[in-house]
C-alpha cells in the first residue's frame, strides 16, 4: 500500500493551486480519500477529540450494498423474461445472468459516467470535496427504468436532475427532490412512449451481440399496466406467454417490470441491510407500509368496477409495481424525507396512502409510487415546520405560563 | 426526586483509572491562567512580570465587571504574561514558592449583593457558568436559581467522589449555604445513586441515571426546570461548591485538586493531587509510554478538553488529562471499508459496536465535512426538549428569532459534545453553538 501512497503523494503537486493537471483537482482528490483514510485530525480546543468511525462514504456504499441483491434478481429476471418472451422452455441460469448482466451494463456506465461528472465539475468549481450522494443515485437509475431504456434518453435525464434537481440547490444535502426519482419522472414524462405501456417491459434486443434478438413489438404489460383492461371483482395478472402471476410470483420478481424493483424478497434482504446498519429509518418504512395498507384497504372496501384496481387486495398492492422499492430505498433517502422523528411517521404514512390513491383512482398512471415519493418529498419541508413550530409553542407556553402565575 | 434518561453516549476507551486507584501527590512549580478559560471575561491585567502573588490575589479583572478577578492559585511570583496577536492575553504563567500563603477573605456576608461580590473577588464565580449564553456569571445576576453537577459520566472520568474527597461535609454544606444566599429559588444538586452528601440543607437534591451528557448541568437544567427567556440561572460544579464553603470556614483560598490522569496511551492511569493550573508535564511524563508516536495530551475528556503541548498547562474545569495517539500519519487504506474490530462505532456496521472491548481511538476526523445528510442523529444523544439540527441551521443562518424559539438559552456546547462525536457529516457543532452563543449575546447586548 505504501507505494500506492508514495505514488500518490508524487503526483500531488501536478493538481494543487499552479500544477498542470489542476483542473482535476476534485477528481485527484476524489480518489485519494477513497483509497486513503484522511488524516485531518480535530482542532486543539472546542471541538471533540475524537470522532466515530462512520463517514459519508461508508453511508452511501452500504446503501449500494443493499440494493445489490436486487440488482442482481434484477439481471437473472430481465434474462429470464427475455427467454419466456422467446418461447423457451429451459432456463440456463448463467445465460439469463450474462444477458441481463450486458443489458444493464451499459445503463449503469452511461448514469455514472454522466452523473459523476457533473459531480466532480461542480466539486472543481465550487472548491469544495466530492460528495458521495451520486452513488446511491447512479445504481438506482438503472434499476428503476425499463432494462433497455436508451442510453441516450438516460444521459439526458441523469444531466437534467444532478443538475436540476440537486447542484442548484448546492449539492448532495441540500436537494429537495429524490434525485434517481426526478431522473425517473422526467423520462416518464419527456419519453413516456419509451417508459410506460406493454411494449418496453421486457428486453427483445441483443446486448454486444449476445442472444437473439426478439422481433419488434413484442408486449406484454406489468402486472398494474394490466389493470386498465380488467373489471373486478376478480382480478387477474398475466405474465409473459400468458400464464397467470400468482402473489408468490410477485414476491419472488419473476414478472416484467423495471430492472430493479420487482423482487419483494430482494427488497425485504436490502430492507434487512439498511435496518442492521442503522442508516435507514424504520419509521418511514413501516409507516409507508401502515400507509399503503389502509389506503389499499379503503380502496378494497369501497371497490368499484370504474377503478378496477381498488379490487386489488391492500397485501397485493404492496406487492406490486414499485411500492416496495419506494418504501424502503426512495423514501427513506434522508435528505428529502422528513427530518423530525413525528414526522417521518406522517411522511412515510402519506407516501403510502398517496401511492396506492394515485394507482387506483387515476387510471391515467398504472403506477404511483414515484410520483407519491416525489409529492411528499414537496411537502417534507411543511410537515418538518409544523413539528418544529410545535416544538417552539411549547417553549413560548412555558414561559406565558410562568408570567401568569407571577 | 429522580430522573433517568435513556438518551446518549457511552465509550468505551481504553487507559480508565483503575478501581480504588491512590491518590499520588505531585509538586508542580510552575503554574498558569488562561483568561480563554473562561468564555465573556475580557482580561485587564492586574500584575506584571516578578510581582510576588498569594493563592487568592488577582491577576485580572474582568473590563465589563471590574468585581470579577481571576486569581492565582498559588503563592510565589509572576514569571510572564504571554500575549499573542494584538496583545490579547493568552495566559499568566506563575512561579510557586511552594510555602502556601493566601489571601484573607473577608467571609462577613451579610446579603445575596455581598455573597456575589465575595464570590466575585475570590475568582469563584469565574469558576461558575450562566445560562444563557454559557459564560461566566456577573455579580449583577438575578438568579432564578443555581444547578450544581455532582457527577461525571464523560469518558474515561473516574468515580466523582475522588474529587468530592477534596473537601469535607461541611465545607460543602457551607458552600451551598453562600450561594442559597445569591439566588430567590433553590440550589439543585444532580448527583448518581450513592452519592455521599444527600443530606445537605438548603439544596434539592436531585438523583441522575444515564450516560453522558446526563452529567452535563445542561441536561440537567432542561430536565428539572428550563431556563426560559429572560432568565439567568448559575451553575457549577460540586467541588467548586466545596471550594466555596472551604474559603468561607477558613478564610482562605484553597485551589488543590485532583486529577484524573486517564487515556490509552499512557502506562500506568492514575490519580494525581495538585492544584489548578499546574504545568502537566511532571503529572503527564512519567505515565507515558514508551513510544516515538506523536501524542495529543488533552487537558479535560476527550469530548470537551483542550488539547496542550507536553510543556503546557492544566486547563478549566482542572480535573482530567487525557493523551491520545493524535494519528496524522497513519496511512490506512480504505478506512471507510474496514470490518476492522478496532474501530470505534456507534454505526452497527462496524463489528466493534458489538464488542464489550476497550478502543484506543486517536484524533482523526475519519471522514470528511459534509453538509448534514442523516437525519435524527444528534437527538439520539440530546436528551433534552431540543431540535438539535434545527437549532444548528438557525444558528448558522444567524436567524436570531428561530434561534430563541428553539431554545439556544437552554444550551451550552458540551450539550452538543456527543451528537459530534457520532456525527456522519462530521460538523463542528461545539464551535457553531459557541459561535452562535457569542454573537446573539453580542446583537442583544
Amino acid at each position: 500500500m505504501s507505494k500506492l501512497r508514495n505514488y500518490l503523494d508524487r503526483i500531488k503537486p501536478n493538481f494543487e493551486e499552479g500544477g498542470k493537471l489542476h483542473a482535476f483537482r476534485s477528481v485527484y482528490e476524489g480518489m485519494e480519500t477513497f483509497l486513503f483514510t484522511p488524516t485531518t485530525t480535530s482542532a486543539k480546543s472546542g471541538a471533540v477529540h475524537i470522532h466515530d468511525s462512520i463517514d459519508a462514504k461508508r453511508t452511501m456504499i452500504i446503501v449500494v450494498c443493499a440494493l445489490l441483491p436486487c440488482f442482481l434478481f434484477g439481471m437473472y429476471n430481465t434474462g429470464y423474461q427475455h427467454w419466456l418472451a422467446a418461447g423457451a422452455s429451459e432456463f440456463p441460469f448463467w445465460e439469463l445472468m450474462l444477458y441481463g448482466f450486458l443489458t444493464i451494463l451499459p445503463r449503469v456506465a452511461v448514469a455514472y459516467i454522466v452523473g459523476l461528472g457533473i459531480e466532480f465539475t461542480f466539486a472543481q468549481i465550487k472548491h469544495e470535496e466530492i460528495q458521495e450522494g451520486f452513488l446511491v443515485t447512479g445504481i438506482l437509475v438503472p434499476m428503476i427504468c425499463p432494462a433497455e431504456v436508451p442510453l441516450w434518453m438516460l444521459a439526458v435525464a441523469v444531466a437534467f436532475a444532478v443538475i436540476f434537481a440537486k447542484e442548484v440547490f448546492g449539492g448532495t444535502g441540500y436537494n429537495v427532490l429524490n434525485v434517481a426519482l426526478v431522473t425517473r419522472a422526467f423520462l416518464f414524462f419527456a419519453y413516456p412512449a419509451q417508459m410506460s405501456g406493454d411494449k418496453v417491459y421486457v428486453a427483445t434486443g441483443a446486448p454486444f451481440g449476445y442472444g437473439d434478438a426478439l422481433a419488434d413489438g413484442f408486449s406484454c404489460a406489468t402486472p398494474l399496466g394490466q389493470i386498465a383492461t380488467q373489471s373486478g371483482p376478480s382480478i387477474e395478472f398475466t405474465g409473459v406467454g400468458g400464464h397467470v402471476i400468482s402473489a408468490w410470483d410477485a414476491f419472488i420478481g419473476l414478472i416484467p417490470g423495471s430492472f430493479g424493483e420487482t423482487s419483494t424478497l430482494c427488497i425485504l434482504i436490502g430492507a434487512i441491510i439498511l435496518l442492521a446498519a442503522g442508516i435507514a429509518s424504520w419509521r418511514i418504512i413501516v409507516s409507508v407500509i401502515a400507509g399503503g395498507l389502509f389506503m389499499g384497504w379503503i380502496a378494497n372496501v369501497f371497490a368499484s368496477p370504474l377503478y378496477p384496481a381498488s379490487y386489488v387486495p391492500a397485501c397485493d398492492q404492496l406487492l406490486l409495481g414499485g411500492f416496495a422499492f419506494a418504501a424502503v430505498f426512495m423514501a427513506t433517502d434522508p435528505v428529502t424525507a422528513a427530518r423530525t422523528t413525528t414526522g417521518k411517521y406522517i411522511y412515510g404514512f402519506l407516501i403510502g396512502a398517496v401511492a396506492i390513491i394515485i394507482r387506483t383512482y387515476n387510471t391515467g398512471y398504472p403506477e404511483g409510487a414515484m410520483l407519491a415519493v416525489l409529492l411528499m418529498n414537496c411537502f417534507a419541508p411543511l410537515i418538518d415546520y409544523c413539528v418544529v413550530q410545535a416544538n417552539m409553542r411549547r417553549r413560548v407556553n412555558r414561559l406565558k405560563a410562568k408570567t401568569s402565575q407571577q | 426526586m429522580k430522573i433517568r434518561l435513556k438518551k446518549g453516549l457511552r465509550l468505551n476507551i481504553a487507559g480508565s483509572i483503575p478501581a480504588n486507584a491512590s491518590v499520588e501527590p505531585v509538586h508542580s512549580k510552575a503554574f498558569a491562567v488562561y483568561p480563554d478559560d473562561f468564555p465573556g471575561f475580557v482580561p485587564k491585567v492586574d500584575v506584571k512580570e516578578g510581582d510576588a502573588v498569594m493563592c487568592g490575589s488577582s491577576l485580572m479583572h474582568d473590563k465589563n465587571h471590574p468585581d470579577v478577578n481571576l486569581v492565582s492559585p498559588v503563592s510565589g511570583s509572576v514569571k510572564a504574561v504571554v500575549r499573542g496577536e494584538r496583545r490579547k492575553v493568552i495566559r499568566i504563567e506563575l512561579e510557586a514558592n511552594g510555602d502556601g500563603q493566601s489571601v484573607n477573605v473577608p467571609v462577613a456576608v451579610s446579603d445575596s449583593k455581598s455573597a456575589k461580590q465575595l464570590l466575585a473577588s475570590t475568582g469563584m464565580l469565574a469558576m461558575m457558568r450562566r445560562r444563557p449564553y454559557d459564560i461566566i456569571p456577573s455579580p449583577d445576576d438575578e438568579v432564578r436559581d443555581i444547578f450544581v453537577t455532582a457527577f461525571d459520566e464523560a469518558p474515561l472520568a473516574p468515580e466523582y467522589s475522588v474529587y468530592t474527597s477534596l473537601f469535607s461535609a461541611e465545607d460543602y454544606q457551607a458552600g451551598i449555604d453562600l450561594l442559597s444566599k445569591t439566588t430567590s429559588g433553590s440550589v439543585y444538586v444532580s448527583h448518581k445513586s450513592g452519592f455521599a452528601f444527600t443530606g445537605l440543607k438548603n439544596a434539592v437534591m436531585v438523583e441522575f441515571d444515564g450516560p453522558f451528557p446526563a452529567s452535563n448541568v445542561g441536561v440537567q437544567i432542561a430536565n428539572i426546570k428550563p431556563v426560559n427567556k429572560g432568565e439567568v440561572v448559575w451553575t457549577l460544579d460540586f467541588v467548586t461548591v466545596g471550594r466555596i464553603g472551604h474559603m468561607v470556614k477558613t478564610g482562605t483560598c484553597d485551589f488543590s485538586t485532583v486529577v484524573a490522569v486517564t487515556g490509552p496511551e499512557l502506562d500506568k492511569p492514575g490519580l494525581v493531587r495538585t492544584t489548578c493550573g499546574a504545568a502537566i508535564a511532571p503529572i503527564v511524563e512519567p505515565r507515558l509510554k514508551a513510544t516515538s508516536r506523536r501524542l495529543r495530551i488533552i487537558s479535560g475528556n476527550v469530548l470537551t478538553g483542550v488539547a496542550e503541548d507536553a510543556d503546557g498547562y492544566l486547563r478549566f474545569p482542572y480535573r482530567q488529562i487525557t493523551v491520545i495517539d493524535e494519528g496524522d500519519d497513519v496511512e490506512e487504506f480504505m478506512g471507510w471499508a474496514s470490518f476492522s474490530p478496532s474501530k470505534m462505532s456507534e454505526n452497527s456496521s462496524f463489528p466493534g459496536h458489538f464488542l464489550s472491548k476497550s478502543f484506543r481511538p486517536d484524533a482523526r476526523i475519519n471522514g470528511g465535512r459534509r453538509a448534514m445528510i442523516v437525519s435524527g442523529q444528534y437527538d439520539r444523544y440530546m436528551p433534552m426538549d431540543i431540535l438539535p439540527e434545527y437549532l444548528l441551521k438557525a444558528i448558522i443562518s444567524n436567524n436570531i428569532d428561530d434561534m430563541e424559539k428553539l431554545g439556544i438559552y437552554e444550551v451550552a456546547p458540551e450539550d452538543f459534545a456527543a451528537a459530534e462525536y457520532a456525527d456522519t457529516s462530521k460538523l463542528p457543532l461545539q464551535q457553531i453553538v459557541r459561535e452562535g452563543l457569542d454573537s446573539l449575546r453580542k446583537e442583544l447586548e
